[in-house]
């Protein structure tokens, strides 16, 4: 067994098991930091694949944003997650049953686990080789190119993620005062003050 | 190294859409709520001028994108189809949406961004490019779902269309990973070639693929979504619903199978048939119960994709043509129908049940009879169009010796068509209740385009055959 399969075990061994912990750890927090860990033994396999452009986006976007923000929802919504658990037991026959079903149809698949020929050839053709080529640039030269709608349409599917969220949640209040640097700047001091002749001994 | 933009002339309607859209979220943004007329006039307009380029594009198939987006005449038949649904059912939202006060700017470009992603579908010839229009279809029409916000009805169908799609698209994307296992590449012609019978494994992901594609058309058993959502979310939006997705929805499902999985026929045509089973006979009886008109019309929808998928499970190009022909009647009768439930109005206030529709033969007898027309179309009734829409496809069916599944839909189509003569009934011997108020323009627009089309299909329908068989054929 060579070092490369020897590490390879140990982080897939370290993302099921810290993947297994995300769903049965009791405190949401730690249920956040075990999906980190998953995260970065995903990309320390993807170094071990020699895709360390994708190793490092993932830690970058995933852990450094996607995970940091849901850390902060967490510890902000203060939600009881015991009591949501409530009816779990209550559920467990089923969903057991449910998972049993699909334990046995994935060991039938692996039991006849065959790929095509055609597939292997598929696999092996278009990457340019890796002594010519980077992985960072040869994935650049086809998202932008040959590929470039799927990053655009990704581009806008975010965008629609947006619009969804302001149409759905923005209210306009009446009566909040807001800087309107315009209106601040054309007022005049005639608008804005009134001289008023007080007589003496009789007030306003 | 080759860095040169690929050909985006086949994508350019799409790519008209989407520019359109940003330039009007632009004026939105900048002119507020001040924009809004000009912006739903400027979404027609797109989508119009859309369906014109798809139409004086050159002819024969494009590919561009590396193979992974294709305009052949397949695409082009339901590429004008969706735009058309989708611009009819905009056209009749404005004033169901000024009178209950739900009158956003964003609407427009939302259904601008949701028919771009019905148009990638319909394109897509890889996987990647299939859930990208997907999403960008579903993520634009939760958001459209749950719109009137200040409503609980219409927020629980955006959540719950929301969390179900959500799942959906999981189940998508599982199929996608499993069948790019094992054929090492995500467009469909390289799956062809690689699906060969006997790798269980790629059948259990095309079982995923299918589940997934089966949500988006609400086929039975992933119809559990429709009766809320339809109910739930504004009328126009769920006569939105009712139209354009589900011809994107049937789309992609023909394409993947048929051009995907050729070569494992009999792997995918089980499911479909029991989808097309599950569906007609669900969507017949679940219906007869129903007291709101927008639920009995959900699982009418249900019913008619069960239809439709009958000729995808004969996988011949009579069956395709007969899926294409059943869309566009489908597309027809359904805008029609909603035009109907839109212009359901008393006292500014909109009508659900179907038991005020009583005597409206003696109060509005024009919009009574087209009503009933397309009442008696959607329960296939010669010679109205939805007759030669199930037609063409059990014919399909039965070349393809399906007999059981042609016997089944017919069966299913006789229960179905209790519940449409039932309001055909309420409407022509009850006695009437209060009048509505008149039918705003627009409705009256396409409730007379779709009328006629319905009533007159008969005499003149061999332009429509014909362009859905040549848009079949292109296919195999």
């Amino acid at each position: 067994m060579t070092i490369a399969a020897l590490f390879f075990y140990l982080y897939a061994a370290v993302a099921c098991a810290s993947a297994f912990m995300v769903i049965a750890a009791r405190n949401p927090v730690h249920s956040v930091l075990f999906l980190i860990l998953t995260f970065v033994s995903a990309a320390a396999l993807f170094v071990l694949l020699g895709a360390e452009f994708l190793a490092m986006i993932l830690v970058v976007v995933y852990v450094g944003a996607v995970a940091v923000l849901f850390l902060f929802v967490v510890m902000m919504l203060d939600v009881d997650f015991a009591e949501l658990r409530q009816g779990f037991l209550q559920y467990l026959p089923v969903g057991a049953l449910v998972g049993v079903i699909f334990l046995v149809e994935l060991v039938l698949v692996l039991g006849t686990w065959a790929v095509a020929p055609e597939a292997m050839r598929a696999i092996q053709a278009p990457i340019p080789p890796l002594d010519q080529v980077s992985n960072t640039q040869a994935i650049g030269r086809v998202l932008y190119t040959t590929y470039v709608h799927y990053f655009q349409l990704a581009g806008v599917v975010l965008l629609v993620a947006m619009i969804g969220a302001i149409v759905l949640t923005l209210r306009h209040k009446e009566n909040v005062k807001r800087q309107d640097v315009g209106r601040q700047i054309a007022r005049t001091r005639a608008m804005s003050v009134e001289l008023k002749k007080v007589e003496p001994g009789q007030g306003i | 190294m080759n860095l040169t933009l690929p050909a985006l002339g086949p994508a350019l309607p799409e790519i008209v859409i989407l520019v359109g859209a940003l330039a009007l979220l632009f004026l939105g943004a900048w002119r507020g709520e001040a924009a809004r007329p000009v912006v739903d006039f400027g979404a027609i307009l797109l989508l119009v001028l859309a369906g014109a380029i798809v139409v004086l594009l050159p002819g024969g198939t494009l590919s561009t994108f590396g193979g992974s987006f294709l305009l052949d005449p397949f695409a082009r038949f339901l590429k004008i189809l969706a735009l058309a649904g989708a611009a009819a059912a905009l056209l009749m939202s404005f004033d169901f949406l000024r009178a209950e006060k739900l009158e956003r700017y964003e609407f427009g470009i939302l259904v601008l961004t949701a028919t771009a992603g019905m148009l990638v579908m319909i394109s897509s010839n890889d996987l990647i490019t299939l859930y990208l229009g997907v999403e960008l279809m579903s993520l634009s029409l939760y958001v459209m779902a749950a719109i009137q916000r200040d409503s609980v009805r219409s927020t629980e169908a955006g959540l719950k269309y929301f969390v179900l799609g959500a799942l959906s698209s999981g189940m998508l994307l599982y199929g996608a990973s499993l069948v790019y296992g094992f054929t090492g590449t995500v467009g469909f012609p390289g799956i062809a070639a690689a699906a060969k019978a006997g790798s269980l494994g790629l059948v259990f992901g095309l079982v995923f693929l299918f589940a997934g594609l089966a949500f988006k058309v609400s086929a039975v058993p992933f119809h559990m979504w429709t009766p809320d959502v339809y109910e739930g979310a504004p009328t126009p939006v769920t006569a939105f619903f009712a139209a354009a997705p589900k011809v994107a929805g049937i789309a992609i499902f023909v394409r993947v199978a048929i051009d995907a999985f050729p070569n494992i026929v009999p792997q995918w045509q089980q499911i479909v048939i029991f989808l097309a089973i599950a569906s007609m006979v669900l969507g017949a009886f679940a219906a007869i119960g129903q007291r709101n008109i927008k639920r009995l019309m959900a699982y009418s929808s249900i019913g008619h994709v069960g239809y439709t998928l009958v000729g995808l499970a004969a996988g011949t190009p009579a069956g395709v043509a007969g899926v294409l022909v059943y869309m566009a009647i489908y597309v027809a009768m359904t805008l029609g129908t909603f035009a109907c439930i839109l212009a359901m109005r008393r006292n500014g206030e909109a009508i659900e049940e179907i038991d005020e529709l009583a005597g409206l033969a003696r109060t509005q007898p024009m919009v009574a009879f087209l009503l009933g027309a397309l009442l008696f179309s959607l329960a296939g009734i010669p010679p109205l169009a939805g007759f030669f829409a199930k037609f063409y496809v059990f014919l399909a069916a039965i070349e393809a010796r399906l007999y059981a599944l042609a016997v089944i839909g017919v069966v299913a189509s006789v229960v179905g068509a209790y519940y449409y003569l039932r309001i055909v009934k309420l409407m022509y011997m009850d006695e009437p209740k209060a009048a509505f108020e008149p039918m705003a323009r627009p409705l009256g627009f396409v409730l007379g385009i779709t009328g006629l089309f319905v009533l007159l299909f008969f005499v003149y329908p061999a332009p429509l055959v014909a362009a859905a068989q040549a848009a079949a054929q292109s296919l195999f």
